[in-house]
């Protein structure tokens, strides 16, 4: 199962991830005619500055959800490797955003209803991926990336 | 974007650019999607070291730049910084004629002569400098020395504005708007977007008209009519346009870029019998000049010279293989070029001290000693020749026969010498009204279809369309500059045309020439004894993608010309900005901009506008 890999290093906090999220998750899925929508569309992956560096930060889809753990009326549940929310079931409590050690949820603008990354169910690869220009973020299986970070510790082994 | 291209020139050489691995602006602008959403909607700010600041789109924070500027401050602040890049282009470039100008008159511009005798007179009389008794070459100099004076700053207001409608020159005083010497507005449209200075978008966005009405009425009306003065002014001419101009068996030089002061030394010299002499040595047939963007548009306009191509099509002409040496000067230069001319022969060459490109070959460029320049540089091409790689030539055959040539003087001539026929063919209905497309290249859009579309559903509908720059290029290549065009014209334009033996696409020059068309517009104004605002007329810029076109906008618009862009504008993300600009202009202006991508839906746009305009002036829809 493809996740959103982040290569920490390589982000320069341009924030094209949380536009192109934003984007995809508005009604017309396009820039220009997005900004003007109402209710406005919201991103769902924050890049969060660490003194020099940034960090783009978004839903880890965690196996031992808590969001799903605390959420009273199943709004927050599981299929198959992603955590999903539905809104008609949520009721604004909050207690998932609470639970998240991640900060990864959201409130929908001007309500308590909240929303989270949903890995983009109508793209192959989530938008906030495709945009990113220095490919800090890219959408792969965690053994590939694992295999990635491998390769590059042994080249740096035996490449003078 | 859907197809890169309706030119199947341009379509066939990128294939050949893509079989032998070289990259063009589509490729690269492939590799730039996405492209940047702050960007894109004008919301980033480098205005200052405390930045760079973004506003986000979506209203989450933050809201404001560190120093408190919002979406509208920093929107409006960088579109006057393109309006005044915009302005400064065209106007030094108004400067250097007039430098040139100067320089013949003195006697030490090499080559140069003054060819019309008549409107240099005319435009004495206009400046006030007494011409009677004197010769060609005093009057020049006085002129010269007062054009000068209005590059720094005037007392009152620029002369031209005594060639604006009463109305509208009342307006601008009220608006406080007559601009007051070119480069004093462009200082100040510098000084005013730096941190903690202009931040009302409305003030910001009227000293904007202002700067790009300095540029309409200033810096390019003095490069239109000194240019005039010097190389002549353009009548009627026919000529060959596209790639196809190219040929196999003689030196082709492409002159690129924007003045005439160089390209028309380089047409000069190659008609030299001993360079030509060289060239056969060489076993060439002759030497062949093409132009290519707005330096093309500067010599078709006056010697019916070929020209190979519009902006996206520089490096495709390189491609063919044939091109011995590529001659460049300012503007829309693009520095890939030297890449590409790594792969093959082709000898380019840098001539003006205000643009050099990284490994290009610079030879300088100097009024004093023109016409030896400009053969020693016809000469590399002549030497260059024979280094051809026979294996990488490929020519497309697609050449398309063009009429250009109408200057104003060109146009009233063609009328019978005053104005009415127009304005009567206007009034009876014949021509419902006239709309000015122009503007560049630009890979966001398939190559020419939005100029292609526009015009030809604006023909359809009796609209006479003029037009300069690379959009004129554009309809040449599709043969919409013909006579013969005519039958592609409603009925009534069509029955006009064929009665004047004009196509329904008027050519009239380079881009600093869209100042022939303010000129038209109100002489057409003045006729009718209404302001330039309730005539049935529009511009477009279908492919848009200079600072220049942006200065012309705010020029055009200011002017009282409705205006369709036809890329978006990197202001949309501030929304009391983009209303002023859409709507709000309207009200204090008479005129204001209209964004729509799809050409079909501007036309209709325009032609909705004219009928509006029509109806205001009492005539039939
Ligand atoms: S919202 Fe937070 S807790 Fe819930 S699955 Fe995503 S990262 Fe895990
Ligand atoms: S798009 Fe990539 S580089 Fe830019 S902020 Fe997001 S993760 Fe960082
Ligand atoms: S001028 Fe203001 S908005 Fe622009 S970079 Fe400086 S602080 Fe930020």
């Amino acid at each position: 199962m493809k996740e959103v890999q982040i290569d920490v290093g390589r982000c320069v906090g341009c924030k094209s991830c949380e536009i192109a999220c934003a984007v995809e998750h508005s009604a017309g899925k396009e820039l220009f005619g997005a900004i003007f929508e109402e209710p406005q569309p919201r991103k769902r992956i924050f890049v969060q500055h660490a003194g020099e560096k940034s960090v783009p930060v978004n839903c880890r889809h965690c196996e031992e959800a808590f969001c799903v753990r605390v959420c009273p009326t199943g709004a927050m549940y599981r299929q198959g490797a992603i955590v999903l929310h539905n809104r008609n079931l949520c009721i604004g409590c909050g207690f998932c955003e609470l639970a998240c050690p991640f900060g990864a949820i959201t409130r929908s603008p001007g309500s308590k209803l909240v929303t989270k990354c949903d890995l983009c169910p109508d793209r192959e690869i989530p938008a906030c991926v495709s945009a990113c220009p220095t490919n800090a973020l890219s959408f792969t299986t965690p053994e590939e990336a694992q295999r990635k970070k491998r390769r590059t510790l042994a080249e740096q082994m035996f490449l003078p | 974007m859907g197809e890169k291209s309706v030119d199947k020139a341009s379509l066939s050489m990128l294939d050949k650019a893509a079989q032998e691995g070289i990259e063009t602006a589509w490729d690269r602008y492939e590799k730039q999607q996405p492209q940047c959403g702050f960007g894109l909607l004008g919301l980033c700010c480098r205005h200052c070291n405390m930045g760079p600041c973004r506003i986000d789109p979506f209203g989450e924070e933050p809201q404001e730049g560190i120093c408190g500027a919002t979406a509208d401050t920093i929107a409006a602040r960088h579109l006057l910084r393109m309006i005044a890049a915009g302005a400064a282009a065209h106007s030094d470039h108004g400067r250097d004629i007039v430098t040139t100008l100067y320089e013949t008159a003195e006697g030490e511009a090499q080559g140069y002569q003054i060819k019309d005798e008549g409107k240099l007179r005319a435009l004495a009389a206009e400046f006030g400098i007494p011409e009677e008794g004197r010769s060609k070459e005093d009057v020049a100099r006085d002129l010269a020395r007062e054009a000068m004076e209005e590059f720094g700053m005037v007392k009152g207001t620029l002369n031209f504005l005594n060639r604006v409608p009463e109305k509208r020159r009342q307006l601008w005083e009220k608006l406080g708007i007559a601009p007051r010497g070119i480069d004093r507005e462009i200082v100040e449209a510098m000084h005013r977007t730096h941190m903690g200075v202009d931040n009302d978008y409305v003030n910001l966005t009227l000293h904007g008209v202002r700067t790009g009405l300095s540029d309409g009425w200033g810096g390019s009306m003095f490069a239109t009519e000194f240019s005039d003065v010097l190389f002549g002014t353009p009548q009627p001419v026919r000529g060959k346009s596209n790639l196809g101009v190219l040929k196999e068996d003689q030196v082709n030089i492409v002159v690129h870029g924007h003045e005439p002061v160089l390209s028309e030394m380089i047409v000069q010299a190659a008609k030299d019998e001993e360079l030509i002499a060289a060239a056969r040595e060489k076993g060439a047939q002759g030497i062949n000049v093409c132009g290519m963007c707005c330096t093309g548009n500067e010599i078709l306009m006056r010697h019916g010279v070929p020209v190979a191509g519009n902006f996206l099509q520089q490096e495709l002409a390189v491609i063919t293989g044939v091109v011995d040496a590529m001659v460049v000067d300012v503007q829309c230069i693009m520095p890939a070029l030297t890449q590409v001319a790594k792969c093959y022969h082709t000898k380019l060459i840098s001539t003006s001290p205000k643009a050099r490109f990284p490994e290009m070959e610079h030879v300088p460029f100097s009024e004093r000693t023109a016409l030896d320049t400009a053969r020693q540089i016809v000469k590399m091409a002549v030497d260059n020749y024979p280094r051809r790689n026979k294996d990488r030539i490929q020519v497309p055959d697609e050449e398309m026969e063009y009429m250009a040539g109408f200057s104003v003087e060109a146009i009233l001539k063609a009328l019978g010498g005053s104005l009415n026929p127009l304005l009567d063919a206007i009034k009876a209905g014949q021509i419902k009204g006239i709309a000015a497309v122009v503007g560049c290249n630009n890979p966001k859009v398939t190559q020419d279809s939005g100029h292609l579309t526009i015009t030809r559903e604006l023909i359809k509908n009796d609209v006479l369309v003029v037009q300069t720059g690379c959009a004129a290029i554009a309809c040449a290549k599709a043969g919409l500059l013909l006579p013969e065009a005519a039958d592609q014209a409603g009925p009534g334009l069509s029955a006009v045309c064929k009665a004047l033996g004009i196509p329904p696409v008027l050519h009239m020059g380079s881009c600093v020439d869209i100042s022939r068309i303010l000129v038209t517009a109100a002489a057409i104004a003045n006729a009718l004894g209404v302001d330039i605002s309730d005539l049935p007329a529009a511009g477009a810029a279908p492919e848009w993608m200079s600072e220049k076109a942006v200065s012309i906008g705010s020029y055009v618009v200011g002017s009282g010309v409705f205006t369709v862009l036809g890329t978006v504008p990197q202001v949309l993300g501030a929304k009391k900005f983009t209303e002023l600009l859409t709507k709000g202009a309207q009200d204090v202006l008479g005129a204001a901009f209209a964004v729509e991508t799809d050409p079909l839906k501007a036309a209709e746009l325009i032609i909705e506008h004219i009928a509006a305009k029509r109806k205001g002036l009492g005539l039939e829809a």
